[in-house]
C-alpha cells in the first residue's frame, strides 16, 4: 500500500512541476492563433484533452525516466565494466569489448526502428527516383549509430578528448559535402537529428555516465557525456556515404539503372574508426 | 470512444519504440551477463510508466498541439509579414524544446553530475536552477535556429554553407570553453531534437518552402531540424564560457 501512495505523491509533484514545461508551446499557439492572426480557436475541446493528456503523458514518462531508462542505463554499465574486470590497475581498452558490443547493439536496436526516420527514408527513396532505397538508407543510418556509439564508448574508457572525435567527424562531413549531390545533403543532416529519439537517449546517456563512474580514472563530469553527439554526427557520414556509394555503382553500371541495389551498407565505411 | 481507440494505437508505437532497447538489454543479461537485474520491480513499473506516458504524451500532441501550429505554420507561409512569421518561428523553437522530455532529462543528469563532482553546490535548489538555466539557453538557441532556418528558406542560402560555419565555430569555442561543459553542449544539439520539436518544425519547414516560388520543399524544406541541431552546441559552449 505505502509503495502505491508513494507513487501518487511522486505523480501529483511530478504534474506540478510539469505543467510550466508544457505552458509556454500552448500559450506560444493559441496567443498567435487568436491575437495575431485573429482566427478563432477551433475544437477548444479538442485542445483541452489534448492539453490534459500531454500534461499527464509527459508527468508519467518523467516518473518512468527515473524508475526506469536511468537505472537500466546505469546497472547496465556497471555489469558490463564488472564483466570487463580488469587486470591491474592500467586500464586497456581492449578489455571493455563487451561494452563496445552492447553500445553498438543497442544503437542499431533502438534506431533501425525509429518511425521518424523510416519516414525520412520513404521521402528520399521518392525524391531519388528510387535510386537510393528506404532500406538501404535505414540500414546505413543505424549502422552509423551503432558505430558512433561504439567509438563513442571506447573515448570514455580511454579517456581521449571528446573534440578530437567530433572534430574530425566534422571534417568527413564537411569533406563528403562537397563531393555529394545536392539533393541528399539537407537529408543526411537532418537524418542526424531524427535519429536520437526520447527513449533512447535517457538509455544511452546513463550507458555513458555509468561507464564513466566505473572505469577506474574517468570523471563523469568530463567524461560521461558525448555519447548522443556521436550518435548525431556518425548518421551523417554515413548516409553520405552510402549515397556516394550509390552513385558511384550507377555510374559503373550500365546507364544507372542498378543503382543502389544491394550495397546498403557500404557506406559506413568512410567512417574513420 | 475515439480518443481511447487513437490512445491504444499510440501504446502499440510506444511499445515498439522501447521494444529494440529492452530485448538488447534482455539478450545480454540473460546470455552474456548472467547476472540478476537488481530492483526488476520498480525497473518493470517505471518501463510501464514510460509507455503509457510517451502514449498519451504523443496523443495529447496530435489531438491538441500539432493541428494548431500546422495551421498557423500553412497561414503564416501564404500571408502575413515577415517579421511576425520570424517572431513565430522564435517562439515556437522555444517553446517546443522547453517541452522536450528527452531534454529534461539530460538536463537533470548534467546537474545530478555536476553537483556530484562540486561544480556547483550540492543542493537541489542549485540542481534546479542548474537544470533549469541549461534549458533555457538550449531553448534560445532552438529559436534562433528556426529563426535562421526559416531566414534561409526565404533567401534560399545554400545550406551546407551554413552547417560548415557552424561546424567552424563550434570548434573555436571547444577550444575556449570550460572542459566540464563540451560534453553537456555536444550532447544537447542531439537530444533538442526529438518528439514536439521535429513534427512542429518540420511543418514550418515544408510549408514554407512549399508556398514559396522557386523553393524545392525537398530542398529547402529540409534542414531546420538540422540547424536545431547545430545551433545549442554553439550556445552552450558560450554559456559555459560567460558561466
Amino acid at each position: 500500500m505505502n509503495a502505491v501512495l508513494d507513487f501518487a505523491v511522486d505523480f501529483v509533484g511530478t504534474v506540478a512541476t510539469t505543467v510550466f514545461d508544457v505552458l509556454p508551446i500552448l500559450a506560444i499557439l493559441v496567443v498567435f492563433q487568436v491575437v495575431v492572426l485573429r482566427r478563432r480557436v477551433q475544437n477548444l475541446r479538442g485542445i483541452i484533452v489534448g492539453f490534459l493528456c500531454v500534461l499527464l503523458g509527459l508527468a508519467l514518462f518523467l516518473i518512468g525516466l527515473e524508475r526506469a531508462l536511468f537505472p537500466i542505463g546505469e546497472t547496465m554499465a556497471r555489469q558490463l565494466t564488472e564483466a570487463a574486470a580488469t587486470s591491474g590497475a592500467a586500464v586497456d581498452w581492449r578489455d571493455y569489448t563487451l561494452v563496445y558490443a552492447f553500445a553498438a547493439a543497442i544503437g542499431f536496436a533502438a534506431t533501425i526502428a525509429e518511425p521518424p526516420l523510416i519516414a525520412v527514408a520513404l521521402k528520399a527513396e521518392k525524391v531519388s527516383g528510387g535510386a537510393i532505397s528506404a532500406w538501404g538508407l535505414r540500414i546505413a543510418v543505424a549502422v552509423g549509430v551503432a558505430v558512433g556509439v561504439s567509438l563513442g564508448c571506447f573515448r570514455i574508457v580511454t579517456g581521449t578528448p571528446l573534440p578530437w572525435y567530433i572534430v574530425a567527424a566534422y571534417v568527413v562531413v564537411i569533406a563528403q559535402t562537397f563531393r555529394a549531390g545536392r539533393t541528399i545533403i539537407p537529408l543526411a543532416y537532418d537524418s542526424g537529428g531524427v535519429t536520437t529519439s526520447t527513449v533512447t537517449v535517457p538509455v544511452v546517456a546513463a550507458l555513458g555516465l555509468g561507464l564513466a563512474a566505473n572505469v577506474p580514472g574517468r570523471s563523469p563530469l568530463i567524461d560521461g557525456f558525448g555519447l548522443i553527439a556521436f550518435a548525431s554526427v556518425f548518421p551523417i557520414m554515413s548516409v553520405l556515404g552510402y549515397a556516394a556509394v550509390v552513385r558511384l555503382i550507377g555510374r559503373l553500371g550500365k546507364g544507372g539503372n542498378a543503382a543502389g541495389s544491394n550495397d546498403q551498407t557500404r557506406g559506413t565505411e568512410l567512417n574513420p574508426s | 470512444m475515439a480518443i481511447a481507440l487513437a490512445i491504444g494505437k499510440r501504446l502499440r508505437d510506444a511499445l515498439r519504440d522501447l521494444a529494440p532497447i529492452v530485448l538488447v538489454i534482455a539478450f545480454f543479461q540473460a546470455v552474456v551477463l548472467q547476472q540478476p537485474f537488481p530492483n526488476l520491480g520498480n525497473v518493470l513499473v517505471g518501463l510501464v510508466c514510460v509507455v503509457v506516458g510517451l502514449a498519451l504524451f504523443i496523443q495529447g500532441l496530435e489531438s491538441g498541439l500539432f493541428p494548431i501550429g500546422e495551421s498557423i505554420a500553412e497561414a503564416f507561409a501564404h500571408k502575413g509579414s515577415a517579421t511576425l512569421l520570424l517572431a513565430f518561428a522564435f517562439c515556437l523553437g522555444l517553446g517546443a524544446t522547453v517541452a522536450e522530455p528527452a531534454l529534461i532529462a539530460i538536463a537533470a543528469e548534467a546537474a545530478e553530475v555536476a553537483a556530484e563532482a562540486g561544480a556547483i553546490a550540492d543542493e537541489d535548489e542549485a540542481r534546479l536552477s542548474y537544470a533549469f538555466n541549461l534549458r533555457m539557453v538550449v531553448a534560445m538557441s532552438v529559436g534562433f535556429a528556426i529563426v535562421l532556418g526559416v531566414l534561409r528558406i526565404l533567401k534560399g542560402w545554400p545550406i551546407h554553407r551554413l552547417i560548415i560555419t557552424g561546424y567552424v565555430l563550434v570548434t573555436i569555442l571547444t577550444v575556449f570553453a570550460p572542459d566540464e561543459i563540451v560534453g553537456v553542449a555536444y550532447d544537447a544539439g542531439g537530444v533538442t531534437t526529438s518528439t514536439i520539436t521535429v513534427p512542429l518544425v518540420t511543418a514550418l519547414g515544408v510549408g514554407l518552402a512549399t508556398s514559396i516560388k522557386g523553393r524545392d520543399p525537398m530542398l529547402d524544406g529540409f534542414g531546420l531540424i538540422a540547424f536545431a541541431c547545430g545551433m545549442p552546441v554553439i550556445f552552450v559552449l558560450a554559456y559555459g564560457m560567460v558561466m
